[in-house]
Order: C-alpha cells, then structure tokens, then sequence
C-alpha cells in the first residue's frame, strides 16, 4: 500500500503523517506527479487561505494533476474546499472536481467554527464502523453547502455539507487525524477502500 | 451541534510539567506527553501547553515537545509562552501543534496578530489576555499579570479580532487560583462584544463554575488546571453533568 500525502506547502501535514503511523501506516509527502500517480491512497491536506492555497497549486502543476487522479483522494479541510468549482475566500476558482462554490458562513454564529460538531446523513463506505452523530474536529470559516454530491451533513447556523464524494473523490470539511478514535476509523476506512476502477 | 470544550492546560518548564500532578497511574506524572495522552483518551477535548521556561534552549525543547506530542495525541492542541516571531510560530506549527497563543508579544507588537494570520490563517491563531480589574475597569496586564497596561480589555480584545485573531483566550487574573468561578460578566461581554470564540480561564473549582461559564459566560471553551490536574474534576464527569444542565458537550 502505496500512500501519498500531496506537500505543497499548506500545513499542518506533519499530524495526518503521525495519525496514519498510529494506524500502522507509512505515508510519503510529495509534491512529484509520477509519486502521486503511482500512489493507491492520495491525501490531499490544507490548512490556510484558498487563493494563496490554489496559487502554490498552480505554480507547480498540480491543479492538473489532482483532478485527473483515478485512485481514491481524500481531500480534508482546505482540500475539500479547493476540491469545488470555487471558493469565495480571496475569490478562487477550485480545482472543480465537486460541482460547489464554497462561501462564507453568516455573522450570526461565530466565525471560524472551532471545536467538535457532529456529522449526520452518513453515505458513504468511508464512515464504516461509524455512528450517526458522531462528534468531528471542525475548524473553519467557510463552508460548502448542500449539494448532491453531500455525504455526511452538519450543522452550524445552517446545516451544511460536511463530507462529499464523487467517484473516487473524497472530502471531509472536518479533520480526521484531531478528531480522535472516531476520526482515525474513517482514516483507516479511507486506506481500506477498494479502487474504483 | 457545535460541543462546548474542555480544556486542560499543562504547564511546562524546560520539557517537563510543573506544578505537583496527582495521577497515581502514569509512570511518569511529569511528562507532558504521557500526561497529554491521558487526557486525550479520558474525555479532554483540547490540551494548552503553556512553556515558562526561561532558558537559551527553550525554543528547542518546546519545538520538540511538540513534535513528541503531535505523535502521540489524536486531539487537537495549542501551545504557548514567550512566542513572539513568524519563525518561532512557522517551527510549532510544522511539528505539529495545530495553534500556537501569544500573549504579551501582541501587546508589544500588535502587527504580529495581522502577520500571524496572513501567514498561516486566522484559525491557528490564539491571542491570551490576562486582565484584572482597576477601580471596576478591566485593564490588560503582562508578565502573567504583573505588569499592568493602560489597555482596556474590551478595546483591545476587539482590536485583537480585527487583526485577524481566530480565539480569545480570556484569563481573569482576580479570579485566577481563587477556586471561586470564571469571571462571567466580563466573559459575557466579550462573547457578546465580539464574534470570535471566547476561551474562559482563571477561577475553575468546581463543576457548577463550568456551567456558569458556559451558560452565564456565554464562553465557547473553557480552560483549567490544577483542579484536573489534581483530580479534583474529572473531564468525563465534569461533561457528563454538564450535559444534563444542558450544555452541549461530546461524550
């Protein structure tokens, strides 16, 4: 089992590293297209700010090389994000993949959202072993909204799209490697999916 | 729906704990990674390493503090004390700390907030404020509150957030170590005033002063020590009666 974790630049890469080596498994941080490409699990991280996020994106190619990918890819947090059609933070295009703008939650709740939330509507092989409900680490201030593409909801002002998939993409809006036993089960359930083609 | 937090803080001089930890069952009760891992497994939503070393070596011990506990705990944590450049912020949060908390080196310098968040975002980004009361006036205070500023808590906790701070950490120096409960009138118009999370610290002695935090504080998280430490409070029953009061907690 072949894991790459994609390194360019945007944080906090160092826990989703520690996290699978508590699984048991060894992760390669790259930002190289052929190590991404051979790879059999792809993890795309992101902590930060979106435009800046999607400019290191482009300027070393890998805009391209994401959405192309035919192994499963589990983007988290600003990966999610930079998985839509765009994002409202510094007014991004996204790498287009989930067809969502990502927009800003409103001033009547307190922005960022930070803590644990729970994550509802589960669909999806990746919260296997998972109960409705359960509580996820959460921090951020944008949001995607409901879509068709939605396979875990929560709730925070609005009730929002905290997970989606598309084919062999995935997103989680909250952070698995920080959000306990619960959270690395759906790490390891993201390692055991089976490809999609 | 969003959980209130439960923080315990740790206290760490040259790499070890400090202040008498009363856990029978850990090997070794001055070592922050085992006593983090207790917590994380037992209930703890967040830890706060707060480093008061004083020591040339400090920031290489405190970076590899962090790197030995971003190892080990699957929660999230914050680490703080004498941070006071993008560098020293940019060598945490490599090794793993998920927010770092600077305290009188944004009273200093407020730049440092705006250049902290455009760097690394708004969400890692913790600004503590000690605060006491001066003929009824809450006024900011450093050095862990022994030197008194003409700074007035609310102004610059709203400053703070319009520099890009994405949490108050809130400590009421007349309250803290008095075991008496948080200072909830301030904490209330701080949650009210502002609309950044707010992070209650200074007074925890029993479980009702959580609550009163929570539910009169109007708080987001609250933050203690030495009533955890001491095993005065447990975490889990500490959530589990606060869940019957009403307050949303994760258990």
């Amino acid at each position: 089992m072949k894991i790459v974790i994609i390194n360019y630049g945007a944080g906090n890469i160092q826990s989703i590293k520690f996290a699978l080596k508590r699984l048991g498994m060894e992760a390669i941080l790259s930002d190289n297209e052929a190590e991404i490409r051979t790879a059999d699990k792809v993890i795309f991280p992101g902590v930060g700010e979106a435009s800046s996020a999607m400019q290191k994106l482009k300027s070393s190619g890998l805009d391209k090389v994401i959405p192309t990918l035919k192994q499963p890819v589990l983007g988290i947090c600003l990966g999610m994000q930079l998985l839509c059609n765009s994002s409202k933070e510094g007014n991004t295009k996204g790498l287009g993949v989930f067809d969502m703008d990502v927009i800003k939650f409103s001033n009547n709740v307190k922005v960022p959202q930070i803590g644990w939330n729970q994550i509802s509507n589960l669909k999806s092989g990746l919260f296997e072993g998972i109960s409705e409900n359960e509580f996820m680490y959460l921090v951020h201030s944008y949001y995607a909204p409901l879509c068709k593409e939605t396979i875990a909801i929560s709730e925070y002002g609005i009730q929002y799209a905290s997970a989606l998939q598309k084919d062999n993409f995935y997103g989680v809006q909250f952070h698995p490697e920080k959000s306990s036993t619960a959270g690395e089960q759906i790490l390891k359930n993201f390692i055991n999916l089976k490809p999609n083609v | 729906m969003l959980c209130k937090r439960i923080i315990p803080c740790l206290d760490i001089k040259n790499g070890r704990t400090v202040k008498g930890i009363n856990f029978l069952n850990l090997r070794d009760a001055g070592d922050p990674v085992e006593l983090a891992k207790f917590y994380s497994e037992n209930g703890a939503d967040e830890l706060v390493f707060l480093d008061i070393s004083a020591t040339e070596e400090r920031r290489k011990t405190l970076a590899e503090l962090v790197l030995k506990v971003a190892a080990t705990i699957n929660i999230p944590f914050t680490v703080g004390g004498g941070i006071s450049s993008v560098e020293d912020v940019e060598i945490l949060l490599n090794n793993g700390a998920d927010k770092i908390s600077i305290n009188s080196s944004a009273v200093k310098n407020p730049q440092l907030i705006n250049d902290l968040a455009s760097k690394f975002g708004s969400q890692c980004i913790v600004v503590a404020i000690d605060a006491k009361q001066i003929d009824g006036h809450w006024k900011v205070h450093l050095v862990g509150g022994k030197v008194p500023t003409e700074l007035d808590l609310f102004a610059w906790a709203k400053e703070v957030e319009q520099r890009g701070a994405g949490e108050i950490l809130f400590t009421s120096m007349d309250h803290d170590g008095t075991k008496n409960g948080f200072a909830n009138k301030a904490l209330a118009k701080l949650s009210t005033e502002l609309n950044i999370p707010i992070i209650a610290s200074g007074g925890a002695g029993t479980i009702q002063h959580f609550s009163d935090a929570f539910i009169e504080g109007k708080a987001d998280a609250a933050l203690a020590a030495s009533v955890f430490h001491f095993k005065e409070i447990a975490v889990d029953d500490l959530k589990k009666e606060l869940k019957i009061q009403g307050v949303p907690v994760r258990l």
